[in-house]
């Protein structure tokens, strides 16, 4: 980067994941859309019998937000120590999140309920598993920065990171919200 | 990643030949990467295109090269009609991916944009890297249809379901070749976006000292709009195409209605919605056509001024016209859909913004004829595209004011008329601006002149050629020949129009011929043409402030300081008829 501005790689950071942002808002308006207009258009709509795990897995990840942030003001008080912890226990969380999901697909298939077996379960399929991949991405970024922390290869200088991360990790967090109320709600 | 200043950077003479010609990060290899893959694109779309229009005026005749090369879709040397269909989905999906919308924004967007605004690479090297080797998968996995079993899918590049979501039974292609097809625009979306991050993320905080975005040359405000519109369009054929693929492959029912009989056999499917995928495919697909012509758009400015000795007219209405056409491409969609059932006051509605688009497309029509008029005009070959440009936008925009038309729509919909207007509008226009382009900056890619009589003589052969091809074709939709049908013959009512099949297939082939000059223009030059200076066309952006070609690092540890807008010709006063960008005076 030529720019000789300080903070060049921080503001383009943060301008790509905002893109980046835009693209995943429009897939899931795409996704939405497509569920309003596919319940319109016929009368077999059904809803999804919806496991209380999702609950559970909602307030999981809902911590796991709780964790980043607290991991982000121990980053810029210079904490190490209590960063790792922090941000651990958020990839920790993170990774029950996605175990979590897999139980819940797993129970309805138990319940009989398949992603070809009516539209909304179709949509409640695709719906999660979309939003699992975008995290399972988060989650790895996540990881990474774990696993530079814990080498104590990660200081305050590398905040951009943990920023973009911490950002995006929020985003899906509210993704998931929406998702939920789509499914249990509005589809049900 | 930033080089601690005043060390110096490290040039990729040190890399080996992967990581210097394969896997580089330098955009601009990135960008002869997308220019070399179009390139070979646009030579198989057009080997496809002379074949089906070959088979429209001969359907009878037997071929033993087609036998060989499609046991089972030409038996005997003949063309059959799903041969025929698959060539032309083949031929559409590839122009319209791979070379329209590759070449002005992966190719010349890459290559330039950095040059352009003052910066040393795109924002994300590594994941332009990436978008480049996803766009080639793209590509392959999309020619692999060809080879596996039942060949390439039939139900063209709009791929409209039921037929593109039944499988095997709806046709030879419709199995393993349209999921290939599918996988291969899934990508292609994937890598689209990645593209788009990069370009907005690039022109947003890359840009040098005093390079504000007013003063950023029409080219930059191309690519930008052109990446605004990407981000927000392709995530929505994703969408469409994971949908597409469960149907397909997971017994869904998105777009799949109960009581599907195909073949005799009834399917299994309920309730789904055909019209839903031409909401989502359309909802990208118009805004898909301002993805290809924008940059072009921002280039021909350049070019026009550049050869006028003048400033762009009216520069600031020029970036307005492109704004407003980037937000209007994604209300306009429902046009393509006039005679789907839709109600008649959605047409009315979508007719309305159509014709609007109309306006900012006025608006830069004129301001080019503004930027020509008066001028001193060099006929460089760059000049006569950027011409051709404006004529054939002029000829294909205004057959799209008619098709805005609900009423006259239902007529011309699903015609030779349609395929008139788009193949002027989006095929010719962005290629011919991606001509002008070449020719404009291969001195600089290269180091090298490309040969200018040869290339005159190209234009005008493909300028004439071009007109003799898709003109006749308006007539054809006016008499009612539809489009997407393997053979006309069997129809009463279009036996007057062979003599003008017969004139467009021979125009067609003629026009395919011509351009192996280019082609040869371009091999030729690129290994002998004779060496061009460091500003042979006497531009003023920033691209020609260096060396032909460009260090790999660009403007190194001294990027340039902008003093000026980007047009700064025949300034009253000035000792020179020209100041560069970062000139003071
Ligand atoms: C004032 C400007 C324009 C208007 C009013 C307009 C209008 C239309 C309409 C109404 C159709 C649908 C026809 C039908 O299927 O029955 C159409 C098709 C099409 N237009 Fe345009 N158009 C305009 C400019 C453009 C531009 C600039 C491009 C590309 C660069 C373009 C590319 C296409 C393509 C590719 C199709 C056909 C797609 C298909 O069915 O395969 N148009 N246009
Ligand atoms: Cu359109």
């Amino acid at each position: 980067m030529n720019v000789a501005a300080p903070g060049a790689r921080r503001r383009a950071s943060h301008t790509g994941l905002y893109a980046f942002l835009c693209s995943v808002i429009m897939f899931f308006g795409a996704f939405t859309s497509a569920m309003v207009v596919r319940r319109g258009a016929s009368n077999d709509w059904k809803g999804i019998p919806a496991p209380d795990l999702l609950w559970v897995n909602t307030g999981i990840l809902a911590l796991s937000s709780v964790a980043v942030e607290k991991a982000r003001r121990h980053l810029r008080e210079g904490n190490r120590k209590n960063f790792n912890i922090a941000w651990s226990t958020a990839s920790l969380l993170g990774a029950l999140f996605i175990a979590g999901q897999i139980l819940v697909w797993k129970d309805l298939r138990a319940a009989g309920v398949f992603l070809n077996s009516h539209p909304g379960s179709a949509f409640f399929y695709v719906g999660t598993v979309a939003h699992a991949a975008h995290l399972a991405g988060g989650w790895i970024a996540m990881a990474f920065l774990n696993w530079q922390a814990l080498r104590w290869t990660l200081g305050p200088g590398k905040r951009t990171a943990v920023d973009v991360a911490s950002i995006y990790w929020h985003f899906l967090g509210l993704l998931w919200v929406y998702l939920l109320w789509l499914f249990r709600f509005w589809g049900n | 990643m930033a080089a601690p200043a005043g060390r110096p950077k490290v040039t990729n003479m040190n890399h080996g030949f992967l990581r210097r010609y394969l896997f580089s990060t330098d955009h601009k290899t990135i960008g002869l990467q997308y220019i070399t893959l179009s390139i070979f694109a646009a030579f198989v779309g057009i080997a496809l295109s002379v074949l089906m229009r070959f088979h429209l005026v001969y359907p009878e005749s037997r071929w033993r090269l087609l036998e060989t090369l499609w046991p089972d879709g030409a038996p005997g040397g003949v063309m059959t009609p799903e041969l025929y269909l698959s060539l032309m989905t083949m031929h559409g999906t590839i122009m319209v991916f791979f070379l329209l919308t590759t070449v002005p924004q992966g190719g010349f967007g890459n290559y330039f944009l950095p040059l352009q605004i003052g910066a040393a690479d795109m924002a994300f090297p590594r994941l332009n890297m990436l978008s480049f080797w996803t766009t080639f998968l793209s590509f392959v996995v999309l020619c692999a249809a060809f080879f596996v079993e039942g060949g390439a899918p039939l139900a063209g590049w709009t791929a409209y379901p039921p037929l593109s979501a039944v499988g095997q039974i709806a046709g030879p292609g419709q199995g393993l070749g349209q999921t290939l097809w599918v996988l291969s625009i899934a990508l292609f979306c994937i890598a689209s976006l990645m593209g788009a991050i990069n370009f907005i993320t690039t022109t947003l905080e890359l840009r040098t000292r005093g390079m504000s975005l007013l003063r950023m040359p029409l080219t930059c405000w191309g690519w930008f709009t052109t990446a605004i519109i990407s981000l927000f369009a392709f995530g929505v054929l994703l969408a469409g195409g994971v949908l597409l693929l469960l149907d397909r492959e997971a017994g869904t029912s998105f777009f799949l209605p109960a009581g599907l009989m195909i073949n005799d056999k009834l399917l299994a499917n309920k309730g789904g919605s055909p019209l839903l995928f031409q909401h989502l495919f359309w909802f990208f697909g118009h805004p898909e056509v301002y993805i290809a012509i924008l940059p072009g758009m921002g280039a021909v400015s350049t070019i026009l001024a550049t050869f006028s000795r003048k400033p762009v007219f009216g520069y600031r209405a020029m970036i307005w016209a492109m704004l407003i056409i980037g937000f209007l491409s994604f209300v306009v969609w429902g046009h393509h859909m006039f005679i789907s059932g839709m109600s008649p006051y959605s047409s009315i509605a979508f007719s309305l913004l159509t014709v609007t688009v109309g306006v900012p497309s006025a608006i830069k029509t004129f301001n080019w004829l503004g930027t020509i008029w008066g001028g001193s005009l060099r006929l460089t070959t760059a000049m006569l595209f950027a011409l051709g440009f404006v004529s054939v936008f002029i000829s294909g925009g205004l057959t799209g004011l008619i098709l805005g038309q609900p009423a006259l729509d239902s007529y011309f919909h699903d015609t030779y008329f349609v395929v008139g207007h788009f193949h002027m509008i989006m095929g010719v226009a962005t290629v011919f601006a991606a001509f002008a382009a070449t020719f404009y900056w291969f001195p600089k890619m290269r180091g090298r002149m490309m040969n200018e009589t040869l290339g005159r003589i190209h234009f005008y052969l493909t300028f004439i050629g071009v007109y003799a091809i898709f003109i006749p074709m308006h007539f054809a939709g006016i008499a009612g020949n539809p489009r997407r049908y393997a053979d006309f013959a069997q129809f009463d009512f279009l036996k007057d129009l062979s003599f003008l099949h017969k004139a467009t297939t021979h125009a067609a082939f003629f026009t395919a011929a011509v351009q192996l000059l280019f082609l040869f223009n371009f091999l030729w030059s690129w290994w002998k043409g004779p060496k061009a200076g460091q500003n042979p066309w006497h531009a003023t952006t920033l691209e020609w402030t260096l060396p032909s070609p460009p260090p790999e690092e660009n403007f190194g540890h001294n990027p340039p300081q902008v003093h000026r807008g980007p047009y700064d010709y025949s300034l009253p006063g000035a000792p020179k008829d020209f100041l560069m960008q970062q000139e003071e005076r």
